[in-house]
């Protein structure tokens, strides 16, 4: 459905472009640091598991000897390879309680030949964790070839958020059934700002439920029962954001999650974590996400929620060029981009369905290969549920005229109570009253020339141009520090998690992006 | 007239709507089993325009009926907050226009507790039931200190950033950790500030008592269900004194 909104294609190419130039120097400090995370998520991959009885989960103890002995700047990789060969200890596991009780030293060895049999055990390890996620992903082409992919576009996703994974389970397997194509599983309040993941399956959260490797893989055993019980494959999406997203990506990938919220400013702009921190994670994430074959969702939603959704709307386009380039940098394939946007335009505004639908417009025809997220009000539901319902209607209306690829179903709840199970029902319904009822009528949907809708979005990415401009101008780091996006000001020099970042040394050694790099 | 009644379409009529859902698969018994909740909701007679069934064993009802009860508006009892609650443009207007400068907000969780839920969804921009936090307010100034922020801390953060409010979350109850630790940091600004340089002591939690502000020796207690709004027009209220 390319070219609806006759844009330049020359001017297209010149935000890609200067996205390009705003993202580079970001992608070289990415490239030369690394974090706490980092480490902590090659020693996932390459079997480190379990928790002390604090709950404190092994890879972090592991990690944390290492750096109290030689810094993080080599890379764990070496020093704790090397000091498994050394005590004749080859379980990692093992090896992490034994350095816990102050039991294991770890250095970096002098001789050279030490060295490269370090890397070589490491290599070996990380690649079998790698199989692990590889095996994973071709389960699910499988699944799906048996199963079959939701029979429309956009693809229907239900958030269940109890803080018990047991409760969860069967809600989400009656969103399933009640039409949901993909579920969510919102996390507890906090998570993200956990420097460590918590262990196994979990019955309390604050407003969600903890993210664990046993929650995903209960929840994605429930759902595979599910999908064959519906003969659709449902897909199941978490989050790989905060201060442990490169461990959510791993995790996602040995437990077959197939969508993870992975956003490249959300983390630095809403939860304060520190700039340099979030882009090194975020890379190394993301290269996970591109072995492991699942979708990333971005968060440009958010920006319109503290912003004015019309004045605000260009830097949703500016933010969705960045992600898609951090994303084509770090691997992911366009089919894997799913873009955010949000339906959040105030509704006493004159002409605001017009200039929602030119928005989402524009950003269908920027990334044509891209499945756009596409979120529902939230701002202006103001607990009249059935003006909310209305405005999800058309929200709905939006998502199926303009060809999106994924659509959160909306609540007229929203700002209410947390959905029941009528909210549930009345929003599927909702949703596929218009999908139904509008059918392909995006086929006859072709604005017309020199009016409202392209004359809108033109204007929106021109001045989408212009603030990528001062980005680069500016640099990307500054922009945040002065309170480009979301409005919110965050230095590089401040900002949780920034004492788990290192920069990398001359030697520094990392097996799984080496693996992923190659 | 303080004696009123619902309208419908005619005064006097009584008439109500009510949609809710029972746990039982859709049939006649089903049916039956909305009329006689709604009538012993006081709906009488009870009119069930619409039932669904939803999922596995579960019935949606939509019911339209009369109630008898009179309501007099005379007898209705309000319970006052006593600060008015103000929009994020109404508190950074107040403080723009009488305290010309931003207000200074110093938060952490203290003691051993790492539960940062309640002070991030106060504090961070995300805020807490779709409702943004402190951080969203342009003329509030925020530092978030974080989880196991010790008193000493504190109580120098706040004097560096010449704090005007300083607010506290305790989540953890165990031996009463919430009081010891709340009564320990009042105790410190006691002792490290003079009284016309204390900031505002605010402590939340969702198991604090509200009536315990001189015990434990705070200007004020939020518990359960607080929202950032809340905080910021008491904040106003209580520094500046209110709108006009």
């Amino acid at each position: 459905m390319a070219g609806k909104l006759d844009l330049d294609p020359r001017i297209v190419a010149r935000a890609r472009a200067l996205a390009v130039r705003a993202g580079q120097p970001v992608v070289d400090i990415a490239r030369s640091h690394t974090t706490v995370s980092v480490e902590r998520a090659v020693l996932r991959l390459a079997g480190v598991h379990g928790a002390d009885s604090d709950g404190i989960p092994w890879v972090n103890r592991l990690v944390d000897a290492v750096r109290a002995d030689v810094g993080l700047g080599h890379g764990v990789a070496v020093p704790v390879f090397h000091a498994a060969a050394a005590t004749g200890v080859d379980d990692l596991t093992v090896l992490a309680q034994k350095a816990a009780a102050g039991a294991v030293r770890f250095d970096v060895p002098e001789k050279k030949a030490e060295v490269t049999a370090a890397r070589r055990r490491a290599k070996k390890s990380a690649a079998d964790g790698l199989k692990i996620v590889d095996r994973r992903r071709a389960e699910r082409d499988r699944l799906i070839k048996r199963y079959g992919d939701p029979q429309q576009r956009p693809w229907i996703y239900l958030i269940v958020a109890t803080g018990d994974i047991y409760e969860d389970i069967p809600q989400a397997q009656a969103a399933a059934r009640a039409g949901a194509d993909v579920i969510a599983v919102i996390r507890s309040t906090g998570q993200s700002l956990l420097d460590y993941v918590p262990e196994g399956a979990t019955r309390e959260g604050f407003a969600g439920t903890y993210a664990t490797q046993e929650n995903f893989r209960l929840m994605r055993a429930a759902l595979d029962v599910t999908s064959k019980e519906l003969g659709r494959y449902i897909r199941l999406t978490n989050y790989a954001s905060g201060l442990c997203m490169p461990e959510m990506a791993a995790l996602a990938g040995m437990e077959r999650l197939d969508m993870m919220l992975n956003d490249s400013m959300y983390g630095i702009l809403f939860r304060d974590i520190n700039p340099i921190r979030t882009f090194v994670d975020q890379r190394f994430s993301r290269q996970v996400h591109a072995r492991a074959g699942i979708i990333i969702n971005t968060g440009e939603d958010n920006y319109l929620t503290t912003a004015d959704a019309v004045d605000a709307a260009h830097t949703v386009t500016v933010s969705q060029l960045l992600n898609e380039f951090f994303a084509h940098e770090a691997g992911l394939a366009d089919w894997q981009l799913g873009l955010g946007h949000a339906f959040e335009i105030n509704p006493d505004l004159p002409e605001s369905f017009r200039m929602e639908l030119a928005h989402a417009l524009l950003a269908r025809e920027i990334f044509p290969d891209a499945p756009l997220k596409w979120m529902p009000p939230t701002k202006h539901m103001t607990g009249d549920v059935f003006r909310g319902n209305l405005l999800d209607g058309f929200f709905n209306l939006v998502g199926a005229l303009t060809g999106q690829g994924i659509l959160l179903v909306g609540m007229m709840t929203e700002a209410v109570v947390t959905p029941w199970i009528s909210d549930r029902d009345i929003a599927l319904q909702n949703v596929r009253y218009v999908l139904n009822g509008a059918g392909n009528l995006h086929e006859d949907f072709v604005p017309a020339p020199g009016g409202f809708i392209r004359n809108r979005a033109n204007q929106v990415l021109g001045e989408a141009i212009e603030l990528l401009e001062r980005i680069v101008d500016d640099t990307l780091m500054e922009a945040i520090a002065d309170g480009t996006f979301g409005l919110m000001k965050r230095p590089a020099t401040r900002g949780k998690g920034l004492d788990g970042v290192a920069k990398q040394d001359a030697d520094y050694y990392n097996p799984v992006t080496e693996a992923l790099e190659a | 007239m303080s004696i009123v009644r619902p309208y419908g379409d005619t005064t006097g009529d009584g008439m109500v709507q009510l949609s809710f859902t029972l746990p039982i698969p859709h049939d006649k018994r089903a049916e039956g089993a909305a009329i006689q909740l709604a009538n012993k909701m006081g709906m009488d007679p009870a009119l069930l325009v619409h039932a669904k069934p939803m999922g596995d064993g579960f019935t949606f009802f939509v019911v339209y009926g009369k109630v008898s009860h009179l309501v007099d508006t005379e007898k209705v009892q309000i319970v006052e907050r006593d600060f008015p609650l103000l929009s994020a443009k109404e508190v950074n207007a107040v403080i723009k226009r009488k305290l010309r400068r931003r207000l200074n907000v110093v938060g952490a969780c203290i003691g051993t507790d790492a539960h940062t839920v309640g002070i991030d969804a106060i504090l961070n921009l995300k805020g807490i039931a779709g409702e943004k936090g402190l951080e969203y307010y342009a003329e509030l100034s925020v530092t978030n200190m974080g989880a196991q922020v010790s008193v000493p801390e504190l109580v120098e953060t706040a004097r560096e950033q010449k704090a005007d409010a300083v607010l506290v979350s305790q989540v953890v109850t165990q031996r009463d950790a919430h009081l010891h630790n709340t009564r320990a940091m009042s105790a410190a600004f006691r002792e490290a500030l003079p009284a016309g340089k204390r900031p505002l002591l605010i402590v939340g939690g969702p198991r604090f008592d509200e009536l315990m502000t001189a015990d434990l020796g705070v200007d004020r207690i939020f518990t359960r269900g607080t929202t950032p709004r809340e905080v910021a027009s008491y904040l106003v209220h209580a520094l500046i004194g209110s709108k006009a």
